[in-house]
């Protein structure tokens, strides 16, 4: 595939990425987030990150189903990037809606030089959401997940890899796989029992995961099979 | 040849759906009439009269309790925001899958350690008192809450009907499982079941309810029948209720069973007692607001001058 087809594919592939953007925003602008807004932008959020976070997990999977596909790794980096723009929505969500703290009232505040009362409103919401990192599981791993992506975002970009190296670039960017599980464990542990809503993403990211090993067993015994012919 | 072959009857033969329906409540109301004329020889009113329709406007007379200050949560909120896990787990899934639920013909059926023990038509529930208007705080134990205006009577109405004997210490509500019109997700053990102290139950809080905003209740908010126990987490209050059983022993409940770590059989709303995920010290409220405030969880739902006094002297950490 040539470069220039590439380059044409990247900026559809993001254009479609957009369009999820695109829909919440439509949905807001028209005041259909549902009954509880704050709910639904927190559960599309954290979808959109596990979405985003599972397509780039299959770009390696599918790459190795043939060698006409390498030029799929070109779009990897940009889907990683994509699940880490949704968490870090998913984390702003958290910090200025879930949390308690008063959005709309903080910008009604701010239009009229009242920085007394966002700093009063902060400093009442922040003791929650510590007690809820050092007390609460589901919030700690998924804190964890989003450190993971913030750091692979951060050297996300080519000279980032130069500087670090292939190697150690590459065992750091191994975390994905971390950050992908503590993203599911984050789902399951927040449902209440019996919800089974996080079982689809958990069976996808388990064939990706598994069809690491599966594939390249599977090259290994075509290698194999090559040799015994040319034999 | 079969296809193109002319229907047997012409289709001005069909009978019209509203005949049809009324023939059905002819015979059920028929049926009942007489089951009900045979057994009813308290203060119900004798007949099935199959008069209220879903979703048709209830008369109410104001209820003795004096509504909350807060602004009323918007009904298009209240009802398609719902956690009724029979048809489906996402808060949306009741109010898109609830349609099939048939409220007519319902009875409820009152059973276990009481002198009355019967099967009662819900339109003679309906009819029993005088429907009160009750707008009440609704909290979830997910930590969002509503203002509601409910439509019932007091539960211990239908509870000084059906005379419980002295060693009955608890009700237990049973909700319907019936997976012609339910999905009935799996991991839960059907029928949904809930229940009460017996003081609790009695205590002029808890309502029988039948409708909201003035209106039959819609089937994702339980209909027919349900109750609203409102100093309570929302799941404690059963919907579409078709038992009421009297017993000596403390019932077990659904979400008690499924993890009791978590959802204890009282569930008072606590704002100092947390669930094991999340803080219950505050709550989303969900009004006419875009985007629901937070706001601080009261005891007991704001309820504390009416109930406390029935948890004197128990650790309500422990009892949660």
């Amino acid at each position: 595939m040539s470069n220039r087809t590439i380059r044409i594919l990247k900026v559809l592939v993001f254009l479609a990425a957009l369009v999820p953007v695109a829909g919440i925003i439509w949905q807001f602008q028209t005041n259909n987030l549902g009954a509880d807004p704050v709910n639904t932008l927190t559960h599309e959020t954290g979808n959109w990150t596990v979405y985003m976070l599972l397509a780039s997990l299959a770009v390696t999977p599918f790459r190795r189903l043939s060698p006409k596909l390498a030029w799929l790794i070109r779009f990897r980096r940009m889907l990683g990037l994509w699940a880490f723009f949704w968490a870090t929505l998913h984390f702003l969500t958290y910090v200025l809606l879930f949390s308690g703290f008063d959005l709309p009232g903080a910008f009604t505040a701010l239009r009229a030089g009242d920085l007394h009362t966002i700093v009063a409103d902060w400093k009442a919401v922040w003791p929650t959401m510590v007690e809820d990192i050092q007390k609460r599981r589901f919030i700690q791993v998924g804190m964890l997940a989003y450190v993971i992506l913030l750091a692979l975002a951060v050297t996300s970009p080519q000279w980032m890899l130069r500087k670090m190296g292939g190697k150690s670039w590459q065992t750091l960017h191994r975390t994905v796989y971390g950050a992908a599980v503590l993203g599911i464990i984050h789902y399951w542990w927040l449902v209440k029992k019996g919800n089974h809503a996080p079982m689809k993403d958990t069976v996808v990211l388990a064939v990706l995961l598994l069809a690491r090993p599966a594939t390249k067993w599977l090259q290994e015994w075509l290698a194999e099979r090559r040799k015994l012919a040319a034999a | 040849m079969l296809i193109g072959k002319a229907p047997e009857f012409k289709s001005s033969d069909i009978t019209p759906r509203e005949k049809f329906l009324n023939r059905r409540n002819l015979i059920f109301g028929g049926l009942a009439a007489a089951g009900t004329a045979y057994e009813w020889h308290k203060k119900m009113p004798p007949l099935y009269t199959p008069s209220v329709e879903a979703s048709s406007k209830l008369n109410t007379v104001p209820g003795k309790f004096p509504p909350v200050s807060d602004a009323i949560t918007p009904a298009g909120k209240a009802t398609s925001y719902n956690n009724f896990y029979e048809f489906g787990t996402d808060k949306g899934d009741p109010k898109a899958n609830a349609g099939k639920l048939r409220v007519r013909p319902w009875t409820i059926k009152i059973e276990g350690l009481c002198n009355n023990p019967k099967t009662v038509d819900i339109d003679a529930l309906l009819k029993f008192k005088p429907l009160e208007d009750r707008t009440y705080r609704f909290r979830c134990v997910e930590a969002w809450s509503m203002i509601i205006p409910w439509v019932g009577y007091p539960l211990a109405e239908l509870i000084k009907f059906a005379d419980p004997k002295p060693q009955a210490k608890f009700v237990e509500f049973t909700s319907l499982a019936d997976r012609s019109q339910m999905e009935l997700p799996g991991g839960f053990d059907w029928p949904y079941k809930e229940g009460l102290r017996m003081d609790e139950a009695m205590h002029p809080l808890a309502l029988l309810t039948f409708g909201s905003y003035g209106q039959t209740l819609e089937n994702q908010q339980g209909a027919p029948v349900r109750v609203i126990v409102p100093w309570k987490y929302g799941f404690k209050s059963a919907k579409s209720i078709v038992k009421i059983r009297f017993t000596d022993k403390q019932p077990e409940t659904t979400w008690n069973d499924m993890a009791s770590n978590e959802y204890g059989f009282y569930s008072n709303v606590n704002p100092t007692h947390n669930h094991p995920r999340w803080s219950q010290a505050h709550e989303r409220r969900i009004d006419t607001s875009v985007f629901p405030k937070t706001i601080a969880t009261l005891p007991f739902n704001g309820y504390g001058n009416e109930v406390a006094s029935l948890y004197n002297g128990m650790d309500l950490n422990r009892y949660f």
